[in-house]
C-alpha cells in the first residue's frame, strides 16, 4: 500500500515538492490547515495557548501545550 | 539666524514638541521620520522610548485575543485569510462558550489585563451578540475579572449600547490604513463607515482601540497620513500589525516588512501618538524576530498581544513575559485598569 502524505501548510503532496517555505511558516506562525493524510482542509481553532485542527475524515489533532 | 526648514533635524523638533510638550508630530514631520536613514534609527527609537515613558509611564499592557467566529466573512479585506471571497485555506469555525472561558483563563494566567473577543463579520447579528453576552457571563462566573474588549465589525447605535450594557470596556475596530489607500485594500465597505462606528464607540464611553496593518502597498506618505488620521481620532489604543502574507489572499505574495522599516514605523507612530497605548500586534514574529521585538519595546511600544493571534500563532506567552522581565518593564496590573 502506498501512503501519500500531504503538506499541512499548502495541502500539496510532500513527495517531490519543495516545502521549505511551508515548514518555516509552520514552525513560526501557522497552525496546520490541511490534513496530512488526505489533504482535506481542516477546521482550525486557534486559542491563546494552542490550536486544534479537525479533519472530517481523520479526526482532531491539537498542539502540544 | 534661524536654520532653514530643511536643515532642522526632525528628531530635534520632536524632542521639543513631543517629548517636552506632548504634541504629536504633523503628517509632514512623520514622513520625515519615516525617511530617516538607517543610521538614525537608534536615535529615533531612543527618543520614542523617552516619549513613551514620559507620557505613558513604564508599564506594559498585556492582552490576549481569541477568535469567537472564524472565517466566512463577507467582506473583501485583501489582507485577511478569513474573507469568504478568497481561496484561503481558513475554514469557518465557532468557538463554544466553554472554549471561550478557557481562552479567557489562559489569558488571565499570563498576567494580562485585557482579553479581546473577535469575530470575522461585517457586523454582529443577534446570534453573535447573544454568544458574546453568554460568553462574558460565563467568564465572570468562572471568577475571571479580566477586562473584556470586543472586535465584532461595524456596529449600529443599538449594538454599541448593548455592548456597553454587557460591560465591554474597549472596542477594537481598525481603520487598517490611510484613508487614501483604503479603497485599494477593501471595496465592500468604506473607511468612513469604520470611522462612524469608532465615533459611536467613543461617544458611548467605551475605550477606542483602532490601528492597522503596515506593509499593504501603502507609500511612506500614506503611512504618515495614517498615523496622523489615527491621532485625530484620539484612540486609547493603537494596535500596530505588520502584514502576514497569508495564502489565498490577494496579498499572499507581498513581501514581509523589513525590520528596519518596521522599527522606523514604530518610532514614527509613537511620535505621532505620544499618549496612546501602542501595541505590538500581528506579524511581529515574521518582521522582527526576537531581537527586533526588544528594539520595538525600547522604541515606543508599551503594549503587546501575548500568545496566539486569531488564525496565526504567536510566540509562547512566557517568552514575551521573560522579555519584559529582561527589559525591566513592569506589566500593568489589573488594579490599575479598574
Amino acid at each position: 500500500m502506498i501512503t501519500t502524505m500531504y503538506c499541512s501548510f499548502c495541502g500539496k503532496e510532500e513527495a517531490g515538492g519543495d516545502h521549505e517555505f511551508c515548514r518555516q511558516r509552520l514552525s513560526m506562525i501557522d497552525p496546520p490547515r490541511y490534513c496530512a493524510e488526505c489533504a482535506r482542509r481542516m477546521v482550525v481553532q486557534v486559542t491563546p495557548d494552542g490550536w486544534t485542527a479537525r479533519c472530517s475524515r481523520h479526526g482532531e489533532t491539537a498542539s502540544a501545550r | 539666524m534661524t536654520a532653514a526648514p530643511e536643515q532642522i533635524d526632525v528628531l530635534d523638533e520632536a524632542r521639543e514638541q513631543v517629548l517636552e510638550r506632548g504634541v504629536g508630530l504633523t503628517e509632514a514631520q512623520v514622513l520625515k521620520v519615516l525617511e530617516l536613514p538607517e543610521e538614525r534609527i537608534p536615535d529615533l527609537l531612543a527618543l520614542a522610548h523617552e516619549v513613551r515613558e514620559r507620557w505613558c509611564g513604564p508599564e506594559v499592557e498585556v492582552e490576549g485575543i481569541v477568535s469567537l467566529k472564524t472565517g466566512g466573512c463577507p467582506e473583501d479585506c485583501h489582507f485577511c485569510s478569513q474573507s469568504g471571497q478568497f481561496p484561503s485555506p481558513v475554514r469557518s469555525a465557532w468557538l463554544d462558550i466553554p472554549g471561550l472561558v478557557r481562552a479567557a483563563r489562559q489569558t488571565r494566567d499570563t498576567g494580562a489585563t485585557e482579553f479581546c473577543i473577535v469575530a470575522a463579520v461585517r457586523g454582529p447579528d443577534k446570534r453573535l451578540l447573544s454568544q458574546v453576552r453568554d460568553g462574558i457571563k460565563a467568564i465572570r462566573a468562572d471568577g475571571n475579572d479580566i477586562q473584556i474588549a470586543c472586535s465584532l465589525g461595524m456596529l449600529t447605535q443599538e449594538q454599541v449600547d448593548e455592548l456597553v450594557a454587557m460591560g465591554v470596556h474597549r472596542y477594537n475596530h481598525n481603520l487598517e490604513t490611510a484613508r487614501s489607500h483604503f479603497p485599494e485594500v477593501v471595496t465592500t465597505h468604506s473607511w468612513e463607515e469604520r470611522w462612524d462606528t469608532l465615533r459611536m464607540i467613543r461617544d458611548a464611553g467605551m475605550e477606542v482601540c483602532c490601528g492597522g496593518i503596515i506593509g499593504m502597498g501603502e507609500t511612506l506618505a500614506q503611512r504618515a497620513e495614517f498615523a496622523v488620521q489615527l491621532a485625530e481620532l484620539e484612540p486609547d489604543e493603537v494596535p500596530l500589525n505588520f502584514l502576514i502574507p497569508n495564502p489565498g489572499t490577494p496579498y499572499e505574495n507581498y513581501p514581509v516588512v523589513e525590520g528596519a522599516e518596521a522599527l522606523r514605523t514604530v518610532g514614527a507612530f509613537r511620535l505621532a501618538l505620544p499618549r496612546t497605548i501602542l501595541r505590538f500586534a500581528g506579524g511581529r514574529e515574521l518582521t522582527f524576530g526576537d531581537l527586533g521585538a526588544k528594539q520595538g519595546m525600547l522604541g515606543g511600544i508599551n503594549a503587546i498581544i501575548v500568545g496566539n493571534y486569531l488564525t496565526n500563532l504567536g510566540r509562547p506567552a512566557q517568552q514575551d513575559l521573560d522579555m519584559l522581565e529582561e527589559l525591566s518593564m513592569p506589566i500593568k496590573a489589573l488594579s490599575q485598569t479598574l
